[in-house]
Parts: structure tokens; sequence; C-alpha cells
């Protein structure tokens, strides 16, 4: 034989040796639905926090990032000081924009956004301080830099109030991250478990078939052609896992989505359900075939040395 | 071709199964094994299939040094020897051809080679007629000769056979044994375990007798 045609039998056995493991599942349809249902569900469990994840983080970053500070100044600093200020503030390293804003203005700005119009005029004093947004510059957008900055202007004397905007939303962030963390190590624990059950399904058919193995050994079978139909099995359970787990979450998404749909028009359609389906379709039965192939790879090690020809 | 030299097997338990043994046997030779249980027959044929390795002393089959062999040259070394058992060791879900077929798909030969060939070792045989049938369809002599068929399908230069008559009438046994001597004669060096001293003593063959895991003279 030469070195195409060994190429070529090669290939064609490796075929065969995967259609025949697809067909020894159908033998079993109940074992077989059941174990790839199992393995569907786990996969489907930590891909659908994702996607529930990646929304959120979807909704939160269409606000502007939270960098911008309030300055609000005292009372008796008038608006040549104020508009001083902001310019000595433009010179620091760590701001990259100011805008001041005298009580007047921030009057007038009251005035149109709350609707409550010529009744402010009843007021015998303008409530309202002069304002500096600043703006912290890139490079010092760490949150330990944000609060540095923060510190250092409230310390100073024309200054009442120095308020971090959008404070919640960062802590929203932080939440995020928070669960995504704990999908992480859901998704770990869970891809173990598809791996013990993939495991141990290949671990009872190896113990079936230990006569075979023994057989096969005794005439010469090296131990990659022991192997590979178990690990043809560990392919399939994993990758028909993945499409389980695929239609399972379109599923649920489908269910999902009206309330969403729903939720979001009264929000004026700023966000709308991201279902991710493409990656998923290549993700998870790739996962799981991975998953597959590890986890039968792992029993057929431990039990291929224990099965000698004796 | 089969070669001992001061070969010792000793098991965990301290038994010690073969004691300094040596003999030689030429290419192409055929030879029986004998003594009565115990005497190390099964240990000395595992030993040449490298199914076991000896404790001291050399095993050379084929002009190979099997204590050197590394553990993933071993499924090559055994393609060239045909084991036959007295259990036959069948398949009992597969066919009869797709039996004979094993040695064949695994050494990666193509699917016309194998049908030839396994049709071939079933005609030798005489079986040619039932490789469509599952082996417990089959008698004791056929599928001892269906056990036969898959150890020569891919033409190994060695035949081992550890009681192949063990449980077959004294008519069966004496086919089988022609069967061997077919083989024999287009120059596979075959070696038979037996303890039918009736058969055997009819053959002009060489007899290799262990006692206590020695040659007994």
């Amino acid at each position: 034989m030469n070195i195409v045609e060994r190429f070529k039998n090669y290939l064609l056995r490796h075929i065969q040796v995967m259609l025949s493991s697809l067909g020894e599942l159908w033998r079993h349809p109940l074992a077989s639905i059941m174990t790839i249902v199992v393995i569907g569900i786990a996969l489907a469990l930590p891909a659908g926090l994702l996607v529930m994840l990646t929304n959120v983080a979807q909704i939160s970053g269409q606000w502007q990032d939270s960098h911008q500070i309030s300055l609000f100044l005292n009372d008796e600093v008038g608006d040549t000081r104020g508009q001083q200020l902001a310019e000595q503030l433009l010179s620091w390293p760590d701001i990259s924009a100011v805008e001041f804003k005298s009580s007047s203005e921030s009057l007038e700005e009251f005035r149109e956004l709350s609707g409550l119009g010529s009744m402010l005029d009843n007021l015998p004093k303008n409530p309202l301080p002069a304002v500096i947004i600043v703006q912290a510059a890139d490079d010092f957008s760490e949150t330990e830099n944000i609060e540095d900055l923060l510190d250092r202007l409230a310390r100073m004397q024309d200054i009442a109030l120095a308020q971090l905007d959008m404070q919640w939303l960062q802590r929203l962030r932080s939440l995020n991250q928070t669960a995504q963390r704990a999908i992480q190590i859901l998704a770990a624990l869970l891809s173990i478990s598809v791996l013990l059950v993939i495991g141990n399904t290949i671990r009872l058919s190896i113990l079936n078939r230990q006569a075979e193995i023994r057989v096969i050994k005794l005439v010469g079978g090296t131990n990659a052609f022991v192997r590979r139909p178990f690990l043809y099995t560990g392919f399939w359970y994993g990758f028909l896992g993945g499409v389980v787990a695929w239609l399972t979450l379109l599923t649920s998404l489908a269910v999902i989505s009206g309330p969403i749909n729903a939720l979001a028009s009264q929000y004026d359609n700023v966000f709308s359900l991201q279902w991710l389906a493409g990656e998923l379709f290549l993700a998870l039965p790739l996962l799981g075939v991975l998953l597959g192939v590890l986890g039968a790879w792992l029993a057929v090690g431990k039990h291929l040395s224990a099965i000698e020809p004796n | 071709m089969i070669n001992f030299n001061q070969v010792y097997k000793r098991y965990p338990n301290q038994y010690e199964a073969l004691s300094g043994l040596s003999f030689h046997l030429e290419r192409g030779e055929m030879a029986f094994l004998t003594g009565h249980s115990g005497a190390g027959k099964s240990t000395l044929l595992k030993l040449i299939a490298l199914i076991e390795r000896s404790t001291h002393g050399q095993v050379i089959i084929n002009n190979q040094n099997l204590g050197r062999m590394p553990k993933w040259k071993v499924p090559y070394y055994r393609r060239m020897i045909g084991l036959v058992f007295q259990d036959h060791n069948l398949l009992h879900d597969r066919t009869v051809f797709d039996n004979v077929a094993l040695p064949l798909i695994i050494s990666g030969e193509n699917h016309r080679e194998i049908g030839r060939r396994v049709r071939a070792a079933l005609d030798k045989v005489g079986l040619l007629g039932k490789e469509r049938n599952l082996p417990i369809a089959l008698s004791g002599g056929e599928q001892q000769r269906v056990g036969i068929a898959r150890a020569v399908v891919n033409r190994p230069p060695i035949l081992l056979a550890d009681e192949p008559t063990g449980n077959l009438d004294p008519e069966l046994s004496q086919e089988i044994m022609q069967l061997f001597e077919q083989f024999n004669q287009v120059g596979v060096t075959v070696f038979i375990a037996s303890h039918d001293h009736d058969l055997i003593s009819r053959m002009p063959y060489r007899r290799i007798v262990l006692q206590n895991g020695r040659l007994a003279e």
C-alpha cells in the first residue's frame, strides 16, 4: 500500500467509525436522548445567562461614560470667579473639559426642563447655585483616579459639593461584572458536569464492550483504534447536546421576547433583545464537541490500560 | 523464528511458571507444545504473543528481541502472529465475515482487498457459504474454523494455537489439525499447545514437552 492509499483508507475508516457510532446511539434511542438532553440543558443554562448579561450590558452601555463630575459652587462665588475657576481647572492634567453654568443659566435650564415656567418668577431669589461640569480625562478614568479627583475638588474653597454623576451606573456595571464572574463559575461547573456525564456514559459502553476490546488488542489493534469509536460517541453526544442547547435557548428567548419588546417600547425602544443566535449556533455545538471528546478520552484512557488481553 | 534463551517467568505471587526455558523453532517449522496443565504452556504462548513479558531471559521472535520492544510497537508486532484459542474468542454480535475481517480493518486495508482476503480465508477453512451467519449459528468445529480464518487472514508468518481442539471430538480435531498442516506447507511457522496425546502422536512433528516450567527430555 502506498502512502496516499493508506491515508485514504484511514480517512474512510474515520468516516465509517463516525457513522457507526452515530448508528450505535440510534440503536438505543431512549438512553441516548436522555444523555443528550442532560448535556443540552447543562450547556443552555450558562449560555442563556450569558445572553441576558450581554443584553443588560448593551442597555447600560447606551448611557454616556460616567466620568462627569458636577461642582456646585458656594453662593457667594460670583460669575467671574466661577469662570476663572473653570479655566483654572481645565489646566489640570486629569480634566479634559469644563463647562461653567452661572446660577441664572441653571435656573433657565431648570425652567425649561421642569415645565414650571413662570411659577419660578415668584421666587424671592434664585435658589440654584452656579455649577461647573467637569469631564475627567480618558487617561484618568479609573475608579481610583476619579475618586482622587473628586476628593481634591471637594476640598476646594469655593466648592460646596462635588458630585460624581451617574454613580448608580457604575454600580450597575460592577453588579454586571459580578454576575459575569458568577456565570463563568457556573459555566465551568456545568462544563465539568457535562464532562462527567459523557465520561460516565462512555465508561458504561466500554464495560459492555470489554470482550470486543480484548479481541481487538489480541489481533493487533492499537490503542488509537480502540479509542476511536468511543471518541466519536463522545463527539456525537457533545454535538447533539450543543444543538439541543441551542434549540432550548432559542425557544426560551422566543417566549421571553414578547414581554421584553413590550417593556422596550415603553422606554422608547432604546434597546432590543439580542439573540446571539448565530454566535451560539457555532459556539454551543463546538463546546459540546470539545467536552464530549475530552470526556470520552478521559474515560477511555482510564479503562484502556485496565483491559489487557489476559 | 521462535527463540527462547534462559527464560524465566515469575508471577507477583512468587509462582514461577517458566524456569530457565531454552528452545528454538526454525522458520517454517511446525511443532507441538505439550505437558500437563500448569506446566507453563499458556504462559509460554503469552510470552510469544507479548500478552505478558518474561521476568528474565530473552525471547527473540523473527529476529526481534521482545524484551526491548516498547509498548507502542506491541500492536504492530502482534499483527505478524496469528492466534487461535480454545474458546475461539469470536465477537458474537458480528457476522462471520466481520469477525474474520477485523485484523484487516485494524491494519487499514481497503474495502475490496478486505472482501477478497476474507473470502479466501473462509474458503480455505471451508466456510465460504456461512459468511453472513452469526457465530452462534455455527457448530463448535465451525466456530473454531472461523477463529483460524481470522488468525490467518492477514497472512502472518507465525501461527500460535492454544488447545485449538480442546472442545472438539476426535474427527473434528483431525480436520482442524489438517488445516494447520496446510498453512505450515505454505511456509507458516506453526506452534500448537495441546494435551491431546492420541492426536499429536499420530503426527510427524517435533514435540516440546514442558514439565514444571522446564523442558522435559
